[in-house]
């Protein structure tokens, strides 16, 4: 963006404030411009009228992210990867999480490749409120003959909607592929030094984004990037080369930071996404779990630090879970308020024998139990005390979460536990068991302690509810 | 009006427009330019005559456009060419790369180094490690080209004063010297490459042994007997109980400059800054998640304490992956990045207690408690690189020292940030044409 202030915004805007925009002034909006959360085309009579039609045109290009979104794949599962403003997290957000893709080749039979693709397509891990999971296909020529990757390709297509990465630095290769997977728009890898002419062809040919390979050579890869964008070829991911041990390694982190500096700092000849290739820890070391944890290594390193998209072979959880984890955490946006709505909320559907349990707002906590309770079909009441967005420990050291907070809960919602439950029983989480004392005081009613981790409450209710005596 | 141009209507309208440079040109059939007045042309004048013959054409296929002639469909098809405008302007053919060189700006922002800590005395400076450690003395983001880092990142290894529950796969490496932290410390350094090792006094917590302050001191003892190591001294976390644990503990440490965990707001900070002032200590001044809370703390530790600053180690909290790592990553990268630029409120070393990874049920429950996730598989795989990944993302932020507790997570842990900095040599594969690797 080349602007940073609303009111740099505001000057391109109508300034009729006339609220068609959700927004109840245009300086509102421009602010929403700013953080990113609204664009141009939402100001509805700048698209509509003419006379707008130059400022929307002006103000785009000042709003335009200084990497440039780069598009793979189409429809639903689509990718769009690039699109950042910061070097730093916490400045404004980072956008378009890292594209994981994962590898197979056209030499695998035809089980494998099934196997491989299904468990890639349908890895999940809940994680507050949603499913985790797994972006893209990387297929890798390792036959070196057109028909038989192209054949492959086909039917990877055939087996999952997933984003494709068509991996052949043979142009003959790449075109092959392309004839019967151009319409997926998938990511063509990869244009090298020497390659670089016919594959520039194909992107044209195929309109598809095209990956440049250049290891260790930034001059090499500013270049390629220069003469793709003159050939009007845009649709660029940049692969300055993962080299997965020793010095290299050191050089490949350098040249992901100096790649992105330059870009955000304004040199657009620069300025795409990235690609890492940690799959060439598996190169490196010989056994498949120091392989994988490697592997896991130098995608965290390079997610955290400007990858855009990555290409890794490992498809074993304990190398799937960090990597999904370790990006959400880096692109979690740091201006979004994590808490949930309090109140009493019913899971399943709870009748008057069903337990009742208590939990706090912060939207790591409710999601963690509500899905622990929901996953094992059980039927209850949760009651959500507002302990302003802090987790069951740290709220009730911090004196957010109190008996009165939960007495306070009941009675906001109406709920009144002797009228609408059997047992005038509440369950308190196991690391708020001080509070017991207070809560039966105060709300009145029976408290029994539950585990410490929510994750364990389903075996924990088998044995503790209903009470024994009412 | 008929639908196609005629050549000899393009000539017409020339001969109307008077243009003077094409006298002596006529053109007939197809777009042939017959030049009269002599043969013998050169080249160069050819081409030059050609040149602006097209550019009169052009001017003039502008005109007839205007005066609604379809223009474009007969250019398109005199040139044999697909019926698209785009087809005059011929694609413009790279035969060369463009040339172009690759330039970024070291950051002219990070000014002020970070203050070194040298933890660990040796005979010559009256302790008896073997060696010291130093944390600190950035001056630019962890592993940047922007300036060479001087030190590498350190970790030192838990020992607790009493056997305590933990999760299982890192139990395992434990069980038989639970009860004996000398030979626990021993089994750190000997075995797992601890370049530290901190001894944790938890039982001396009212609500666990309530271990007499002068008990726990001689544990330590026993732990600097144990090994040669820098150490780390730590309490139970009781806010009332750990300044006088700490005392006791700095006393017996005496010279030997180990580091006191933890200062912190909540308990008597002075008692433990007063500590490691009287014997010669560093001090961990610890802070939950807070930026400024972290500054009102070290200053309060400067001003009001006189902890020298070559003595403050910050421990800014550390939130395990997916159980609000990205509070504690951005806590500490927006803390490094102020102290590069000056805040001397700041610009201390950082540690980290990445053991809190293992409070991540991902890291030690057996499998996931959701029937809809995918299979977890097995945990003594997930674990270790849990606590890994914590502390990666941390290094990465700026972080210097890590409290750990697995050994492979150290061991990884180690070799990768080592990597980063520049201190491991290995012979790499050849990636140019990775695609076809058999993995
Ligand atoms: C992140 C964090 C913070 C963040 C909080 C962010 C937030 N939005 O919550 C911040 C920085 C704000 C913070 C501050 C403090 N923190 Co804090 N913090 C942590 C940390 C690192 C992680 C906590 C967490 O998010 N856990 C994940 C969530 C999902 O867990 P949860 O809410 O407990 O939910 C689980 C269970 O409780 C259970 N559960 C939940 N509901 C229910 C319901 C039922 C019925 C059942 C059965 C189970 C159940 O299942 C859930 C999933 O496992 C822990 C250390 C650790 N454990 O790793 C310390 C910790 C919780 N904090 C602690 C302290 C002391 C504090 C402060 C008081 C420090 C201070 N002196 O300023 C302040 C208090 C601030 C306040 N309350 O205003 C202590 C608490 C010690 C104690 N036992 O009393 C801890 C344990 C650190 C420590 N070792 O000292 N903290
Ligand atoms: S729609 Fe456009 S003109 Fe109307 S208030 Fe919003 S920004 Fe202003």
């Amino acid at each position: 963006m080349k602007i940073n202030s609303p009111l740099d915004a505001y000057k391109y805007l109508p300034g009729t404030n006339c609220g068609r925009c959700g927004e109840d002034t245009c300086m509102a909006f421009a602010s929403h411009l700013i953080d990113r959360s609204k664009s141009g085309e939402d100001c509805l009579p700048m698209v509509e009228e003419d006379k707008y039609a130059k400022k929307l045109e002006e103000l785009e290009k000042l709003l335009a992210p200084e990497i440039r979104e780069v598009t793979i794949g189409t429809g639903e599962k689509s990718v769009t990867i690039g699109g950042d403003d910061v070097l730093f997290r916490h400045k404004l957000t980072f956008f378009n999480k890292t594209a994981y893709a994962y590898d197979v080749t056209d030499t695998m039979d035809e089980k494998e490749l099934e196997e491989r693709i299904n468990t890639i397509q349908t890895f999940k891990k809940f994680y507050v409120g949603e499913f985790l999971n797994l972006d893209m296909v990387a297929v890798r020529c390792v036959s070196g003959k057109p028909d038989t990757f192209a054949s492959t390709v086909k039917k990877v297509i055939g087996l999952t909607e997933l984003p494709l990465v068509l991996c052949s630095f043979d142009p003959a290769v790449l075109k092959a592929a392309l004839e019967v997977a151009a319409d997926k728009k998938p990511l063509m890898y990869a244009a090298n030094q020497e390659n670089w002419k016919e594959v520039a062809g194909l992107a044209k040919e195929y309109e598809v984004p095209v990956t440049l390979f250049a290891p260790n050579d930034l001059d090499l890869l500013k270049s390629m990037a220069k003469t793709f964008a003159e050939l009007g070829i845009e649709d660029l991911v940049l692969d300055p080369g993962t080299f997965p041990t020793g010095r290299e390694l050191k050089t490949t982190f350098e040249n992901f930071l100096k790649i992105r500096r330059a870009g955000i700092d304004g040199d657009g000849e620069i300025a795409y996404p990235i690609m890492a290739v940690p799959l060439t820890a598996w190169m490196a070391y010989d056994d498949d779990v120091s392989a994988s944890y490697w592997e896991t290594v130098v995608a965290s390193v390079l997610t955290v630090k400007y990858g855009d998209i990555m290409i890794m072979h490992s498809i074993e959880p304990y190398a799937l879970l960090p990597e999904m984890h370790l990006r959400d955490t880096i692109y979690t946006d740091p201006r979004k308020p994590v808490t949930v709505d309090p109140g009493v909320w019913e899971v399943g559907s709870p009748t008057a024998d069903s337990p009742i349990i208590v939990t706090t707002n912060f939207a790591l906590t409710y999601y963690t139990v509500e899905s622990d309770i929901s996953s094992n079909k059980i039927d209850c009441y949760i009651v959500v005390a507002d302990t302003e967005g802090i987790g069951v420990e740290a709220a009730v050291a911090g004196g957010q979460l109190t008996a009165d907070k939960i007495k306070k809960t009941l009675e906001n919602a109406k709920f009144d536990l002797k009228e609408k439950t059997n047992y005038n029983t509440v369950i308190l989480p196991g690391l708020s068991a001080r509070l017991q004392g207070d809560v039966e005081d105060k709300v009145g009613s029976r408290v029994l302690i539950g585990s410490a981790d929510s994750g364990r409450l389903p075996g924990w209710l088998e044995k503790n509810w209903p009470p024994q005596d009412k | 009006m008929s639908d196609k141009l005629k050549l000899s209507d393009l000539n017409s309208i020339l001969k109307d427009l008077d243009v003077e440079s094409l006298e002596g040109v006529t053109i007939e059939g197809d777009i042939e330019l017959d030049i009269q007045g002599g043969g013998g042309m050169n080249p160069a004048m050819a081409y030059a005559l050609g040149h602006e013959a097209a550019q009169i054409s052009l001017h003039v296929a502008n005109i007839a456009r205007m005066l609604g002639y379809p223009v474009d469909q007969l250019f398109a098809q005199c040139l044999g060419a697909g019926g698209e405008t785009a087809a005059l302007q011929a694609e413009p053919a790279i035969e060369e790369l463009l040339q172009a060189k690759f330039d970024v700006a070291r950051s002219s922002e990070w000014n002020t180094p970070i203050q070194e800590v040298t933890l660990g005395a040796t005979s010559a400076d009256g302790g008896s490690r073997g060696h010291t450690i130093t944390l600190g003395g950035e001056k630019a983001m962890p592993f940047y080209f922007d300036a060479e880092m001087p030190n590498r990142n350190y970790v030192t290894m838990d020992v607790f004063d009493m056997p305590i529950s933990m999760a299982k796969s890192v139990k395992s490496n434990y069980e038989d010297v639970m009860g004996d932290p000398a030979e626990w410390a021993k089994k750190v350094v000997n075995e797992y490459n601890a370049d530290m090792v901190t001894i944790h006094l938890i039982s001396t917590d009212p609500l666990i042994n309530d271990t007499p302050a002068k008990e726990a001191a001689k544990v330590v003892e026993d732990v600097l007997q144990a090994v040669d190591v820098p150490i780390v001294i730590g309490g139970s976390g009781n806010p009332q109980k750990d300044p006088e644990v700490l005392e006791k503990a700095a006393e017996v440490a005496e010279g030997e400059r180990a580091l006191l965990a933890s200062a912190s707001l909540n308990l008597d900070y002075e008692r433990v800054a007063k500590a490691a002032t009287d014997y010669g200590h560093a001090v961990l001044s610890w802070t939950q998640l807070e930026i400024n809370a972290q500054k009102e703390l070290n200053r309060k530790l400067m001003k009001q304490c006189n902890v020298p600053r070559d003595s403050i180690v910050m421990d800014p909290t550390t939130a395990a992956l997916g159980y609000g790592l990205d509070y504690a990553y951005s806590n500490m990268e927006r803390i490094r990045l102020s102290a590069l630029m000056g805040d001397d409120e700041l610009n201390f070393p950082m540690s980290s207690g990445t053991t809190n990874a293992w409070g991540a049920r991902e890291s030690w429950m057996k499998e996931s408690p959701l029937k809809e996730d995918s299979d977890w598989g097995p945990r003594e795989y997930r674990g270790p690189i849990w606590e890994i990944v914590t502390g990666l993302a941390l290094a990465l932020a700026g972080n210097d020292m890590f409290m750990m507790m697995h050994p492979t997570s150290v061991q990884v842990l180690k070799e990768i940030t080592q990597t980063l900095y520049g201190n491991i040599e290995a012979k790499n594969p050849d990636i140019t044409n990775w695609i076809t690797a058999e993995v």
